[in-house]
């Protein structure tokens, strides 16, 4: 009798296993592969910390860039409704599922020496590409929808009432979005913001066919990954180890942002 | 500021809204009526939430708008203050930073001025408390607190009772009395229960599919209702009187206008006696009082509305009265406008509330 009625909890428990080793364990093989003291040796190797250096300071740079523009372009999207919304809304999200071979021939397309805007840009004395520069168009190009979807649907869940009381309290609609709304939707700005920057930090096929991989200029981590798996396996293994503790890093300090006592008051009001 | 002026006729969503209302300084008007009646469409006009078709608000000499000539003021730069009805407390920002939110200035200039709003609502205590952390009525006197740091000229609440349970209310409701009757600037206040109204409003506009269908003091509602809708929704009778303690462990209290009534609530000095019409029985006005009830008050029938198997009396008597009966009584006792009778109920029926 118990066996019959165990049988489909036991099913679930399988599954969740199945997943879960499934998914850890290339991640766990990644550390214990190479003992610590030999990842950290091939860390000090000849173009690592460049790589290193190049994508905290790209992603940083775009991750700027995405926020500064991101966020009053989606609480635009999030509070009014216009006509043809829902094709702009689409099209914001279309590098979300562009692959990143596409992505790279788009920007090359648009922005490249050879591309539509190519020689107002030459003319302007802006480099792109084969430069740092243009790192940093491909980077923000593929993680910015991230953030935007996240941030909309921050602002949307937020209480509209509480810009109405903020204007009524005789602030402008500028200030109310300053005090009020930014405040308000952090939890989820923060998710949004966590999402596209392990984006950025990923970013690899877009980055490669629009920048180039050279050393120090634009060989960011992942193409440093790619360009040294075949010769350095060492090298490569400590530079994955990298990426995947500063991506946990992101995954941990968003569930803490998200947790509602952790920065205490956020949630909604509780009867 | 004097007075408040809103008229709108618009759209909005299914309903056609089309009202004209005026609210003098210091008086407070009650809009009351269902819920989707348009009530909370007509504070959104005043503070400029919601911009109607037609439409204009003045305030005292300034124009907030005017839709003939072009006027829209914002809403920051129009003098109300909006109690919303879940009150839209910031939920990031503690009391004393809520109330502040309005002032402008240094912030120690603005922490002391949110203190002493809190003080004043008994809150002092939770000046750093958060939101979330406050009990309804709590969160209700921190929404009073910070639209009154505005200064505001005009007053607008959206169902300030209604997010409160019932044994919290009977004092927010009085406290908020008070505060509209320190409070000089014209009071429009919302609400779907028309004790609440005739508690808190000066005056009682009934509303019904956008449009006001009948206004006028709660008495005079109650008593004359001049539709079924107006006579279902009025509910209870209100009287005012001064009440003392009886000898016989019950409270006396004194009519204003004459007449008296007795009542098994507690109380003293000024008081709101209410009834419901259906407790009242009627007799003609010949015969002597028989029967359990203690409270006997002799009116003319001034008007007679038929709701359904029920009919309302409207009486006249120190001061109007409503009385609901069958349609099968009224027809036994040949009742007509001119009548005279006596309208009786019983102590037991009869509550109190302090005004």
């Amino acid at each position: 009798m118990t066996l019959r009625r165990a049988w489909f909890p036991a099913l679930l428990a399988l599954a969740l296993a199945a997943a879960l080793t499934f998914l850890t364990l290339p991640v766990v093989a990644i550390f214990v592969d190479r003992s610590p003291g030999d990842l950290i040796e091939s860390l000090g190797e000849e173009g690592a910390l460049d790589a290193l250096w190049l994508s905290l300071r790209t992603t940083a740079i775009s991750m700027l860039i995405i926020v500064a523009v991101g966020t009053p372009a989606a609480y635009l999207l999030a509070t009014r409704s216009f006509r043809g919304k829902a094709l702009v809304v689409t099209l914001i999200e279309l590098p979300l599922v562009l692959p990143p071979a596409v992505a790279g021939i788009a920007l090359l397309a648009a922005v490249g020496p050879a591309g539509i805007l190519g020689e107002t840009i030459e003319t302007a004395g802006i480099e792109l590409s084969l430069a740092t520069a243009g790192v940093v168009v491909a980077l923000t190009f593929v993680a910015s929808p991230f953030y935007v979807r996240g941030a909309m649907a921050a602002f949307a869940s937020v209480d509209r009432t509480l810009l109405d009381a903020s204007r009524t309290l005789g602030a402008s609609e500028a200030r109310g979005f300053a005090r009020v709304m930014i405040p308000a939707a952090l939890p989820g700005l923060a998710a949004g913001g966590a999402l596209a920057l392990g984006r950025a930090l990923g970013e690899f096929g877009a980055t490669l066919m629009f920048a180039g991989s050279f050393q120090g200029i634009t060989q960011t981590v992942p193409l440093a990954i790619y360009d040294r798996f075949s010769t350095n396996f060492d090298s490569a293994l400590a530079l994955s180890a990298v990426l995947v503790a500063v991506s946990a890093a992101i995954l941990f300090a968003v569930k803490l942002v998200q947790r509602d006592d952790v920065l205490g008051g956020w949630g909604e009001a509780r009867a | 500021m004097h007075s408040l002026r809103v008229e709108a006729r618009t759209h909005v969503g299914a309903l056609e809204l089309d009202v004209a209302i005026g609210v003098e300084a210091g008086e407070c008007l009650a809009l009351a009526g269902l819920s989707g009646a348009g009530k909370t469409s007509v504070l959104r006009v005043a503070a400029g939430l919601l911009e109607p078709e037609h439409g204009l608000v003045t305030a005292g000499d300034e124009t907030w708008l005017d839709t003939e000539r072009g006027v829209d003021v914002p809403p920051e730069e129009r003098r109300c203050g909006y109690v919303f009805q879940e009150y839209a407390l910031f939920p990031h920002l503690s009391a004393w930073q809520n109330v502040a939110y309005p002032l402008r200035g240094p912030r120690r200039k603005r922490r002391e001025r949110a203190q002493a709003l809190l003080e004043r609502f008994g809150l002092g205590e939770l000046a750093d408390a958060r939101p979330r952390t406050l009990s309804g009525g709590e969160r209700q006197r921190v929404a009073l607190a910070r639209t009154l740091a505005r200064e505001p000229g005009v007053l607008l609440l959206d169902e300030p009772l209604s997010a409160l349970d019932a044994r919290t209310r009977a004092d927010a409701a009085r406290e908020l009395a008070a505060v509209l009757r320190e409070v000089d600037a014209p009071a429009l206040l919302v609400t779907h229960d028309f004790a609440e109204a005739a508690q808190l409003g000066d005056r009682v506009g009934v509303m019904d599919a956008g449009r006001i269908v009948q206004d006028g003091t709660p008495s005079e509602l109650a008593a004359e209702p001049r539709s079924a809708f107006v006579a279902d929704f009025t509910g209870a009778v209100v009287l005012t009187g001064t009440a003392s303690a009886g000898p016989d462990g019950l409270t006396h209290v004194e009519l204003d206008g004459g007449g008296a009534v007795t009542s098994t609530d507690g109380g003293a000095g000024a008081v709101a006696v209410s009834v419901y019409p259906w407790e009242i029985a009627i007799e003609p006005a010949d015969e002597s009082p028989h029967g359990s009830a203690q409270n006997h008050i002799p009116a003319e029938v001034v008007s007679i509305t038929t709701i359904g198997n029920r009919v309302r009396l409207g009486l006249a008597g120190p001061q109007p009265l409503a009385a609901e009966i069958t349609a099968a009584s009224a027809e036994r006792l040949a009742l007509r406008a001119g009548a005279r009778v006596t309208a009786s109920w019983k102590a037991a029926a009869t509550r109190l509330v302090p005004i």
